[in-house]
């Protein structure tokens, strides 16, 4: 009995406490991150955003969930609904599962797999079935032709994510996202003979990957400029016109949580993950997570900006920028990087 | 200690690692019950993997079929996983899950299918299907039953195989693929390549007069050469 609790029940045990500890803490993040995406855009606009509850409208995304929460769902009749139920269920499970295998520090992660960044893109690549899902159950046209788009627009830029993946594996040699943090504690800055810094980070030494990440990041997640899925000019909402009060919510809840899981691939693949920015003693005494939370939220920040800044892009230029620009762009770097490190023996 | 899975011929033993060392998910101190949990899992994806199969054809609703395809690649993807082919498992759902299932969704959504008329000669098919089924089922019984390499056969074709410990299956993969076999993948490629180009030429049409957007020309444009500045004189227009 002893060994049967030591073996299964207490490892069960504190596996589902870190489970619910993360959880609890990202859905935290997950509501601010929201405020703050309101709030940024507002800035921009000379606006002030939310700001009635709470001390500078801190609660509102709380009053959000509450006023969500206690809506009556409608079930259009047409709809299919266990399909339509089913929908931002899938959405929004998706979203959270990936988090299992980020590691938030040096050891902070729940399960440490091997293949963890293919773990993450098997799991980013899924997340276009509830969107498909959910406009094909509403039983109308504009549902429905945001679920063809985003079904078309996030398998075309998972390919160049792929890629860009590709290339920085090529540069670590693992698949497992501790290590590809912890190969970017040396690199460009301490080949020159400089302590470790953030310019050994890899969004400098793979800078045009970077940007080709960041930029199908955002057209992954749905987010403006490349939110054609629910472009309210022309779709109304999208796949989520028929959609109100708590399954509503809970797709807002996976778009975002998918928002936060790009930002934290960025940070890992490109910005050192929880690495300080300058190996010195003062910032090393800094904790790994703040550090991390810091990364990731500069870009969500910039997420942000690219909201408010830039205007959405016609469908086919959208098809286009993916397939004709990203994909040889990639394509090309993958080859590039394989035969420098192959040449300079790097690898 | 392994259970009823199967027997693996010694060659594959690589990939076929049992959760030990550096594969999915290590724990050193819980060695010993992850292999009743391991059986218990085992029987709870085939299960599910089996069901949902049936469901595919089944179901009223191609759509609802589609799903349960994806339910049961789901499945196959622990299976992979509980023979600690995690490489596998993931591409399983990468590529199936991520690619091929969302086009076939894609497809059959689109689809205008009277689903009476459809179901109308599932009877008229059904013993061709079940004579099919049965064969494959045959074949994989005889397979599984008799998969024992010839030990001369196990000699010249495995390499030799490191521990688990020490090689992840993904660096065993890409050993095999693309140092010991690569001329082979490299053909499998070009054979991809040019049915991929195949089939471009066959559905690319290239229509004359309709407007395109040059993104060149457009961002070479500067206010020079795209605006014109005329003078009007009042009362006169242009």
């Amino acid at each position: 009995m002893d060994a049967f609790i030591s073996s299964y029940v207490w490892p069960t045990a504190i596996m589902i406490g870190q489970s619910l500890l993360l959880l609890v803490a990202l859905l935290v993040f997950i509501a601010y991150i929201l405020l703050a995406d309101r709030k940024i855009w507002a800035a921009v606009q000379l606006r002030r955003g939310p700001n009635v509850v709470g001390p500078w409208g801190l609660f509102q995304s709380f009053a959000d969930l509450l006023k969500f929460v206690f809506k009556e769902p409608v079930i259009p009749a047409g709809a299919n609904k266990t399909i339509f139920l089913l929908a931002p269920l899938v959405s929004v499970t998706l979203a959270l599962a990936a988090w299992a295998v980020i590691p938030l520090n040096a050891n902070w992660v729940i399960a440490n797999i091997n293949v963890g960044i293919l773990f993450v893109f098997a799991i980013s690549s899924l997340e276009v079935y509830g969107i498909i899902m959910g406009g094909w159950a509403s039983n109308s046209k504009y549902p429905f032709l945001g679920a063809l788009r985003s079904a078309a627009q996030m398998v075309s830029y998972e390919v160049s994510i792929g890629f860009v993946i590709v290339t920085v594996l090529l540069c670590v040699g693992s698949l497992n996202l501790t290590d590809i943090v912890n190969a970017q504690s040396d690199g460009l800055g301490t080949m020159i003979g400089l302590p470790a810094s953030f310019l050994d980070w890899h969004w400098l030494s793979l800078f045009p990957m970077f940007i080709v990440f960041f930029i199908s990041a955002l057209a992954e997640t749905n987010r403006p400029p490349f939110d054609l899925p629910e472009a309210e000019s022309e779709l109304v909402a999208g796949f989520m016109v028929e959609y109100g009060s708590t399954p509503y919510m809970m797709f807002m809840l996976g778009e975002y949580a998918a928002i936060c899981l790009m930002c934290a691939l960025t940070t890992i693949l490109f910005l050192g993950g929880w690495l300080p920015p300058v190996d010195i003693w003062i910032l090393n005494w800094v904790p790994g997570i703040i550090w991390f939370v810091l990364k990731a939220s500069f870009v969500f920040f910039m997420f942000a900006m690219v909201k408010a800044f830039v205007p959405r892009y016609r469908y086919d230029q959208l098809m286009r920028l993916g397939w004709k620009v990203f994909l040889p762009l990639s394509l090309a770097m993958v080859v590039i990087v394989a035969f420098v490190l192959k040449l300079m023996g790097w690898a | 200690m392994r259970h009823g899975f199967g027997h693996w011929p010694d060659g594959l033993s690589g990939f076929a690692s049992w959760s030990e060392g550096r594969a999915f998910t290590p724990s050193k101190t819980k060695k010993a019950p992850i292999m009743g949990l391991q059986v218990l899992f085992f029987y709870l994806f085939a299960f599910i993997a089996v069901a949902s199969a049936f469901m595919v054809i089944a179901a009223k609703n191609p759509v609802y079929s589609v799903l349960f395809l994806i339910l049961t690649f789901f499945n196959a993807a622990g299976l992979f996983l509980l023979t600690g082919a995690e490489f596998l498992a993931m591409i399983l759902l990468v590529v199936y899950v991520g690619a091929v299932a969302v086009l076939f969704l894609f497809v059959v959504m689109m689809l205008d299918i009277d689903f009476a008329e459809l179901r109308a000669g599932v009877l008229e098919y059904a013993p061709v299907g079940a004579l099919i089924g049965l064969i494959l089922a045959a074949e994989l019984i005889i397979v599984v039953g008799g998969s024992t390499f010839s030990p001369e056969i196990a000699k010249g074709i495995a390499m030799p195989i490191p521990a688990v410990t020490e090689r992840t299956n993904t660096a065993a993969l890409g050993d095999v693929l693309y140092t010991h076999y690569i001329y082979f993948f490299q053909i499998a490629g070009l054979v991809l390549l040019v049915a991929m180009i195949g089939a471009i030429v066959l559905t690319l049409r290239h229509r004359e007069n309709i407007k395109r957007q040059s993104i060149p020309r457009q961002v070479a444009r500067s206010p020079e050469t795209a605006v014109e500045v005329v003078t009007v004189k009042p009362g006169q227009g242009l």
